[in-house]
């Protein structure tokens, strides 16, 4: 593998080297695991072997429960109570699957908000980014498929809702929705495809997960200074990091198990508190729900669609320049997806040459803005659409889109970046003393 | 920055049920005081064993159980009723929407016959009234506050609260309503039919709840408890709603278990890979030159 300069797996024994000739396995687990990884990394670092465990956990129940459901209209709900009440452990099984797709998106949102503080989506790192951006989006296909399946009215609803989305395209959006739905409503032949879709999808984010990894591996990581690792010789490289067996493997175990304990807590005392009564109820396609909200994670999302209304002036352009083609409906759709596609171009759209934003006085305010707006948001896709929610929310979809597509570009024009350390070692030495010099320190 | 970010995410945990605003009128849902609430909460089995009675000689006229076992009535953390009880009273529930239930019809008698334990509870679509099965949990009782879901993580979500304030939130109809308005007023139900005439110029409505097609079904002194339990309106409501939680999450006492070894294994996991990691990064870390 490219990158840091590292020791090499070196196969000793007979059997090693036989296998090492004609597989080197071993030596790629080695060079992953032995990862030479900036000392320096702080504790946001670890929202990757979270979205790792995750992935695996989704998985894992979600094989077990597949074994026990039935993808039929008349039969889906029943099945999911047969799981609740006659299967061994299935009350925990589903739980555990229901609540995992929450810590899922816990994860990857502090993980992709830490990537838009320390700059990760930046030169050298931008297919980490975009693959991650990928992951991202099928994670939010299958997580919203598999909502569908327990075929509640949230279920129904939900994916009434969101099918009805493909709709709003101009031409062709009424085929298209057909063929998704495989009918001209949400039924049967819809169940059974997002059935398969919500197996087939986590085996493709597994495979994007791998190349994820690969993709920064060769980069190596980056770090909360974004200041690169030195390569220029074994020893120079050794002084910014340490492997990632132990440091970095211990230090993430420690922080997956505290996240685990609230986790548990949360499936064990309260596992209904992030999901929607309304879903036990079994879908009717002749009662729509008074309110129908998507799951939490979809809501800042959400409320971005929500936000352009036809009464919203940049609607009423778009729509007076393409004879009407952009409707409002259109032009929420387009909102929405345009909302992560930004995310997506962030690599070419942030022109500041300082890639972490410690260093970055000006960002640091526009970037905690953001996460207040995300979180905004997402309260306001909870709200009914009326006003003010429906004000709040342009305010805040207006701000999304120009914190990436105004803020960033500008910023690196006019901010003045603070004094940056030389070197990694010199910033971990800054914050946890340097070892060689522990005699040497002054007492606290 | 990153710890203001770590709240948020957990806020963003704290914003999720932030669903339904009520529809109708405000109602106000009592906080039922149930044995079964929080962490350590357990159900009253003598509790169960009194709303399955209610719900035996009053509700099931109407309401059905189709997705509850009734062997379940014997299973621990359950209403625990004896096995030979269990069959006993599976043989004499009356179904009384046969049509409803057809695995209950036996082709070489030509005759519906009697439930027996690995029955579930019948089906019943008589009175197009709701199955009761999941009532608990496809109910909120408590929202809010501004749709950020803190109430629910202090109260829980409140469906046993809300079935129970239900029961005893009939009221006779206030002045405003025609006495020929279709349906039996009641405080809490928010979802049923408001005359304008009780709304203002807005549209709001100027009464709490709205009109629900139930007629009260229970008044107090319905039922006879053989331990002599009381018998008046606002216990019989909270027995049965208690029981109607168990009927929703019968495994409530083996998930807590669960959520208790789980939680003490991890934290015990945490502490140990603490002390590693405190360990292993040890000779690496000087004293801090700046604090």
């Amino acid at each position: 593998m490219a990158g840091i300069p590292h020791d090499h797996y070196e196969p000793s024994t007979g059997a090693e080297k036989w296998l090492h000739r004609r597989l080197p396995v071993v030596g790629i687990l080695y060079d992953t695991i032995m990862i030479p990884t900036p000392k320096n990394l702080n504790w946001m670092w670890i929202w990757g072997i979270v979205l790792t465990f995750c992935l695996a956990l989704q998985i894992i129940t979600g094989i077990v429960l597949v074994m026990h459901y039935t993808p039929h209209v008349d039969m889906a709900f029943a099945s999911v109570e047969h799981i609740m009440r006659d299967v061994n452990g299935g009350f925990m099984l589903r739980y555990l699957h229901a609540n995992g797709a929450s810590l899922f998106f816990v994860a990857v949102y502090a993980h992709i908000f830490r990537g838009l503080y320390y700059g990760s989506y930046k030169e050298p790192r931008e297919i980490t980014w975009i693959i991650g951006i990928l992951i991202f989006v099928l994670m939010m296909g299958t997580g919203f498929m598999g909502y569908v399946l327990p075929w509640g009215q949230m279920s129904f609803w939900g994916a009434t809702v969101i099918t009805g989305l493909f709709g709003a395209i101009p031409f062709v959006g009424e085929s298209l929705q057909t063929w998704l739905l495989g009918g001209p409503a949400v039924d049967n032949a819809t169940l059974n495809r997002f059935f398969s879709l919500h197996y087939l999808l986590p085996f493709v984010i597994a495979g994007l997960v791998i190349v994820h990894i690969w993709a920064f591996h060769t980069t190596g990581n980056n770090n909360p200074t974004g200041v690169e690792v030195r390569r220029g010789s074994k020893a120079e490289a050794e002084k910014d990091t340490l492997p990632f067996w132990p440091y970095f493997v211990i230090k993430d175990l420690f922080a997956l198990a505290l996240v685990m304990v609230i986790f548990w807590a949360i499936v064990g005392f309260m596992p209904n508190y992030l999901g929607h009564p309304d879903n036990y109820i079994e879908a009717n396609p002749l009662s729509t729900p008074a309110h129908i909200v998507p799951e939490w994670y979809f809501l800042p999302f959400y409320a971005i669609l929500r936000a352009f209304t036809s009464e919203v002036w940049v609607v009423q352009i778009a729509s007076f320049l393409t004879g009407g083609i952009i409707d409002a409906k259109f032009f929420g759709v387009l909102a929405m997806f345009g909302a992560i596609v930004v995310m997506a171009l962030a690599p070419w759209l942030d022109t500041s040459s300082v890639r972490s934003g410690r260093y970055r006085p000006m960002f640091k305010w526009w970037f905690a803005l953001l996460c207040v707006d995300f979180i905004v948001l997402m309260w306001l896709g909870a709200m009914p659409a009326e006003e003010p929610y429906a004000s709040f929310s342009l305010i805040g979809a207006a701000y999304w889109f120009a914190y990436f597509l105004v803020i960033l570009p500008l910023l690196g024009v006019i901010e003045k970046p603070d004094p940056r350390p030389a070197t990694i070692e010199e910033d971990f030495a800054a914050h946890y003393g340097d070892a060689d010099s522990k005699s040497a320190a002054p007492a606290e | 920055m990153f710890k203001k970010l770590a709240i948020s995410s957990i806020l963003a945990l704290a914003l999720a049920p932030a669903a339904a605003l009520a529809a109708g009128g405000e109602a106000h849902v009592e906080d039922f005081d149930f044995s079964f609430e929080g962490p350590f909460g357990a159900y009253d089995q003598n509790q169960l064993q009194r709303g399955l009675q209610i719900y035996t000689e009053v509700c099931a006229a109407c309401h059905g159980l189709r997705y509850v076992p009734i062997r379940t009535l014997a299973d621990e953390g359950g209403p625990g009723i004896p096995e030979d009880q269990v069959r006993a009273y599976a043989d004499q529930f009356m179904v009384l929407d046969e049509i409803s239930n057809p695995q209950l019809f036996d082709t070489e008698t030509e005759e519906y016959r009697a439930l027996i334990p690995a029955d579930h509870f019948p089906a019943n679509n008589s009175q197009s009234a709701p199955d009761l099965s999941l009532m608990a949990k496809a109910r909120a009782g408590f929202h809010g506050p501004y749709g950020l879901g803190i109430n629910q993580f202090f109260k829980g979500i409140g469906g046993p609260e809300y079935i129970a304030s239900l029961l005893v939130g009939y009221e006779e109809p206030p002045a405003c309503a025609p006495e020929d308005f279709p349906g039996h007023y009641n405080t809490v139900f928010a979802a049923g039919g408001i005359p304008d005439s009780c709304r203002d110029e807005h549209g709001h409505s100027t009464i709490p709840g709205s009109w629900i097609g139930m007629a009260q079904p229970l008044y107090g002194e319905d039922v006879e408890f053989a331990d002599g339990h009381s018998n008046e309106l606002h216990h019989e409501a909270q027995d049965v709603a208690a029981f109607l939680m168990w009927t929703a999450e019968p495994k409530m006492m083996a998930r807590k278990q669960a959520g208790f070894a789980g939680v003490l294994f991890l934290t015990v996991l945490t502490v140990l890979l603490y002390l590693t990691n405190k360990r292993i990064w040890a000779p690496h870390k000087g004293k801090r030159k700046h604090d």
